[in-house]
């Protein structure tokens, strides 16, 4: 395939790099610089897809961010992604592309029929036309609609590319490299501020790089390429090309995405794909630029009809011409510049102006090129089905109402200048209320909202000009005010052709007894009848018309329709534009890929990882490890080929025979220090705290205000002023923020510091009848007896040479012990543990089986205090001082919390003894009740009792008080299980804690 | 997202914030008699306002203070941040 369309002595792509791509299965050729767009067209393929709604052949309409139609199914590299502008994205060695939106194929599409019976698919349609019958939905309608729409095919696959975040602070970000870009960095930079400067495409310069104008004797790409080239060299400045700012987010953080390796056959080696840039800046200078306008005119979505900056744009950049044969329609003298593009490069184009005589350097220039133009001319139709072939013309009167006699003109494509729209999405997305300049027939920003500037044409500006003598005096004057220097720059001499007023006509009328589809939004196929259906049926706000009719709401946030859209709507209503408004601008301004907003935050890196200093002893000896939060705990340690259960019970039965040991660095700690410390705990916890002596531990419950219980644990004093708190796995940080919220905002006459230490000890806890006989042999110096170490006694001791703290504290229900070290000698202390533990059979156990203990013994963990339960639901109520006031102790006297049959923990067995209950299953009365039954309760917690050999669980239950020796069922409709049980006590094993005691 | 001066550390990112609810709060005394209405406010009633808040927000991420800020809940607009020793004027 020749690329026929292609010039041969114009363009800024590198020729001397041939690069073959695949569309839709065919190969063709292009240049490193191209675009799939340019690349197609240089090809002559302008049909690329259907649209979403009538599946009309698309081809393209732009040449960047703007594009509605050219959307494409990319592969590359063994990965796919939908939703690819072909406009966007650059062409390299082997890429592959597919249309979308077309089924079986983009010549012959079964949608296409929608075009046939659009009679029946007017505004609206989805709501009115699937209404009825009910049952066509899901048989007919859907699936065929399912099939049939869409932008293209998310992967299953996971995505191996690697996107990255960059949070960085600048003076000044600045959004687009054309003229008002390049002024403003180039002022601000040389005064010494941090700039950073943005452009989404690959080449910097914006329109300089399609201007015929003249700064300071340059042109404008060669004066472009020089302050690029200056900027690249100066440290304080950071200039990014393919980075699109699409966000502007409070307090003036942008969110800019750069696409590294997306014009790459392949990601190199050690670099991302995307990367993800949260700026936050003192000044925002919006330099975004303005997209042309399209005019409306019939069958105006015909592929080959496009903007006639793109054409230019196409010609200039990428030496291609979007058709042999151009026609120009225009209603301003920016199609004069595409025309003359062409006439210079041997095409011969016509031009049709919209205006009856106008007088302008461009409008002059076109006559003596000798091209062809017809004043007071419109396009009322483009003809041909899947590529232009002719247009009809005709004259228009001076009202522009009346339509003169329909001539049809061979063509072979549309170039369209409706005049330009400023590109003011950022500024609206800070908060800027945007107001309407009549002359130009657009919105422009108001006054700032945040610290931000326009500039340029999205101001409104459109003369080189004032947009450069603006932009430099903004980037000086907010440089200057941040970086107190005060370089002046010599502002050059601009030479630039003088355009004159354009008119404002933006429609063409149909002629008589035509009935030619005229769009205004072309991803989402809206036309000017489907805007008057919405307002004949009442549809008045712009947000509902949008709503209704789809107006805008396509990937391309409606660039190129938003204003025609609000042109007609305050035509048919009869008000001024203003009066009418625009929707909301949101962010992105540009589709963004979900991989650049996740970030590297993916998998086991969503979340830190955190690990016990005795990780690695822990899988050397074959853990089956859970995550707890955020920690890596062992769920029991694997001997040979047994499972969950099999390992968990041995270890469990292990601690009840003999002595185990776990790890139980994960514990929440928090030092408490002061001489108000005492103090502190007593508000704190639920039970009374001034009295406890030096070397003692004891167990507290602390509530919220609401009278929930939130956390539990042992708080050792220490010394006198200084105790050592342990709070849950789960709640460690919570608790530690609660303290700090009491003490800094309610109570600060409180003198106690609190600081976590969670990180600073490892912790092994050593639970059985023979541990003390271990702990003798682990302390050979000191007094372990049940004398020298009562129950909740505290000591310190030498662990073979290691400083060591001992608590007498357990949590499975037999006599036990807790050893904390320093972190570092956390592994040394396992070692030796375990060692010195092997003549009294100790076995490591993980946490399955510390479950199996706790919940056996009836202690509540986390499934009963679920932020639900108050402490008599968890026969906690023994801990309530009636002497004292504390945190939520005034919550625990309303109505629901004192009432008979309040809620409270209970055992549970099944009646055969063998069937184990599953956890969240619900206690009901009667089995067969009619739905839905009436339930008491639910199971928080199973086991297999080790001590019994059959289940326990664990049950929170209405009236549980009452409900000992009940029989009841327990259900669980998620696993099918009816089962019937009794309710005994919560306290399984040992209920009178002679034990620990022991 | 926010760009919260602490007033102990400086401008921060909002990242490095948790939220804590209304600052104008006060905590009943401890041991002193309170109507279940008064309770009740303390507990659960707030005021969704439009407009100026004064709010509590704990450093979390970097010196752990609870401070108290003043911010315009339709516009994210920061008005003033103080220590929490420091009295709402
Ligand atoms: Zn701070």
């Amino acid at each position: 395939m020749t690329q026929s369309f292609r010039l041969e002595n114009i363009g800024m792509i590198n020729r001397n790099k041939k690069l073959s791509f695949k569309f839709n299965g065919k190969v063709y050729y292009g240049y490193e610089g191209d675009t799939l767009a340019s690349a197609l067209i240089a090809n002559g393929v302008h049909l690329i897809g259907r649209s979403f709604k009538y599946h009309r052949p698309r081809g393209f309409f732009g040449a960047g961010v703007d594009e509605p139609y050219a959307i494409v199914q990319l592969y590359r590299n063994g990965e796919t992604e939908p939703n690819i502008k072909a406009t966007e994205q650059e062409l390299f060695e082997g890429l592959e592309a597919k249309s979308v939106n077309c089924w079986p194929s983009v010549n012959f599409d079964v949608g296409a029929i929608n075009n046939f019976l659009r009679i029946f698919l007017p505004a609206g349609f989805y709501y009115k036309t699937f209404m009825w019958p009910k049952s066509f939905w899901y048989k007919i309608y859907e699936p065929f609609i399912r099939k049939a729409a869409g932008l293209g095919v998310a992967s299953i696959k996971h995505d191996k590319e690697r996107y990255e975040h960059k949070y960085e602070y600048c003076d000044l970000l600045i959004t687009g490299s054309g003229p008002s870009g390049l002024a403003s960095a180039y002022a601000a930079a040389k005064n010494g501020a941090k700039v950073i400067l943005a452009e989404d495409k690959s080449r910097f310069g914006g329109t300089l790089l399609t201007s015929e104008v003249n700064i300071g004797n340059q042109s404008g790409k060669e004066w472009a390429e020089s302050v690029i080239s200056e900027l690249k060299e100066m440290p304080n400045v950071t200039i990014k090309n393919r980075s699109q700012v699409f966000g502007y987010y409070d307090h003036n953080m942008l969110v800019m995405s750069e696409r590294i390796s997306d014009h790459l056959p392949q990601t190199k080696k050690f670099h991302p794909k995307q990367r993800l840039w949260y700026i936050r800046a003192k000044e925002v200078l919006i330099s975004s630029g303005s997209i042309e306008r399209p005019i409306v005119f019939g069958n105006n979505d015909t592929p080959g009809v496009m903007l006639s900056s793109a054409a230019k744009e196409y010609l200039k950049i990428y030496g291609v011409l979007v058709g042999k044969n151009p026609l120009i329609f225009t209603n301003n003298d920016s199609g004069y510049e595409t025309a003359i593009e062409f006439q210079k490069n041997g095409i011969n184009p016509i031009i049709l102006d919209t205006r009856k005589d106008p007088k302008s350097e461009l409008v002059d220039e076109a006559k003596n090129l000798g091209i062809n133009i017809k004043f007071s001319y419109v396009v009322v139709a483009a003809q041909g089905y899947k590529k232009v072939k002719s247009a009809d013309i005709a004259k228009i009167s001076e009202d522009k109402e009346q339509l003169g006699t329909v001539e049809s003109v061979k063509c072979d494509c549309i170039c369209v200048s409706g005049f330009w729209t400023p590109t003011i999405h950022l500024a609206s997305q800070s908060g800027n209320k945007t107001k309407f300049k009549e002359d130009i027939d657009a919105f422009v920003p108001g006054t700032s909202k945040q610290n931000e500037t326009t500039l340029g044409a999205a101001n409104g500006t459109y003369t080189l000009e004032e947009t450069l003598k603006s932009s430099f005096e903004t980037g000086h004057k907010l440089s200057k005010e941040i970086t107190k220097n005060d370089n002046k720059i010599s502002f050059p001499n601009v030479i630039e052709k003088k355009s004159t007023v354009h008119d404002k006509f933006w429609c063409v009328p149909l002629p008589k007894g035509k009935n030619y589809k005229r769009f205004l939004d072309f991803q989402n196929d809206v036309a000017v009848s489907d805007i008057e259906i919405a307002l004949k049926e009442g549809y008045r706000s712009i947000e509902h018309v949008k709503r209704y009719t789809t107006l805008g709401m396509a990937t391309d946030q409606g660039k190129t329709s938003n204003l025609n859209g609000l042109q007609l709507v305050s035509k048919i209503e009869n008000k001024v534009v203003p009066a009418v408004g625009h929707t909301t601008f949101r962010p992105p301004y540009t589709p963004v890929s979900i991989g650049a907003i996740v970030g590297r935050e993916v998998g086991k890196h969503s979340k830190p990882t955190r690990k016990s200093p005795m990780h690695s002893w822990h899988e050397k000896n074959n853990a089956v490890f859970v995550d707890a939060g955020v920690w890596l705990r062992p769920r029991y340690y694997k001997q040979g080929d047994e499972n969950l259960f099999e390992g968990s019970k041995r270890e469990a039965k292990n601690v009840r025979t003999n002595v185990g040991v776990c790890d139980v660095t994960t514990l929440g700690k928090i030092d408490i220090k002061g001489p108000d410390a005492a103090e502190l705990l007593n508000r704190v916890y639920t039970n009374a705290w001034l009295k406890l002596p030096v070397g003692k531990a004891r167990y507290g419950v602390m509530l919220r205000e609401d009278g929930i219980v939130m956390d539990d644990g042992t708080t050792t004093r220490i010394s006198e002023n200084h105790y050592h708190m342990t709070t849950t796995t789960a709640q460690a940080a919570n608790v530690l923020s609660h303290l700090e919220y009491y003490l800094q905002l309610v109570w600060p006459e409180l003198n106690v510091n609190v600081v976590s230490t969670t990180e600073q000890w490892a912790g092994a806890a050593i639970a059985g009848p023979k541990s003390r006989n271990l702990l003798q042999k682990l302390f050979p110096k000191s007094d372990v007896s049940n004398e020298g170490l009562p129950f909740m006694g505290y000591m310190e001791g030498d662990l073979f040479g290691v400083k060591a703290r001992i608590f007498r504290i357990s949590f499975s229900g037999e006599l036990a012990y807790e050893i904390n070290v320093e972190s570092d000698n956390g592994n040394f202390m396992w070692e030796k543990i375990i060692e010195v533990g092997q003549e009294f059979k100790i076995q490591p156990y993980g946490t399955e089986a510390l479950s199996t203990l706790r919940i056996e013994m009836g202690h509540v963990a986390g499934s009963e205090l679920d932020g639900r339960t108050i402490p008599y639901d968890n026969s906690l109520e023994g801990l309530l001082s009636k002497k004292k006031d504390f945190i939520g102790k005034r919550s625990l006297t309303r109505k629901a919390f004192i009432s008979e049959d309040r809620q409270k923990i209970v055992g549970v067995i099944p009646l055969d003894k063998k069937t184990s209950i599953p956890e969240g299953s619900h206690l009901v009365k009667d089995s067969s009740a009619p739905l839905p039954n009436p339930k008491l309760g639910y199971i928080s917690a199973s086991c297999w009792s080790v001590e019994h050999d059959n289940p326990f669980s664990l049950a929170i239950v209405k009236d549980g008080k009452n409900m000992i020796g009940k029989k009841l069922f327990v259900m669980s409709p998620l696993k099918n299980k009816v089962i019937p049980v009794e309710i005994v006590s919560s306290h399984y094993v040992d209920p009178k804690g002679e034990r620990v005691r022991s | 997202m926010l760009h919260i001066k602490c007033p102990h550390c400086g401008m921060r990112s909002q990242n490095e914030f948790s939220y804590g609810g209304d600052a104008s709060v006060k905590r009943p005394e401890l041991g002193k008699e309170v109507t279940d209405q008064e309770w009740d406010d303390f507990v659960y009633n707030r005021k969704s306002l439009r407009g100026k808040h004064w709010e509590l927000w704990q450093h979390l991420s970097g010196c752990r203070q609870w401070i108290k800020i003043e911010r315009d809940t339709a516009t994210h607009e920061i008005f003033n941040t103080l220590k929490a020793n420091e009295e709402i004027s």
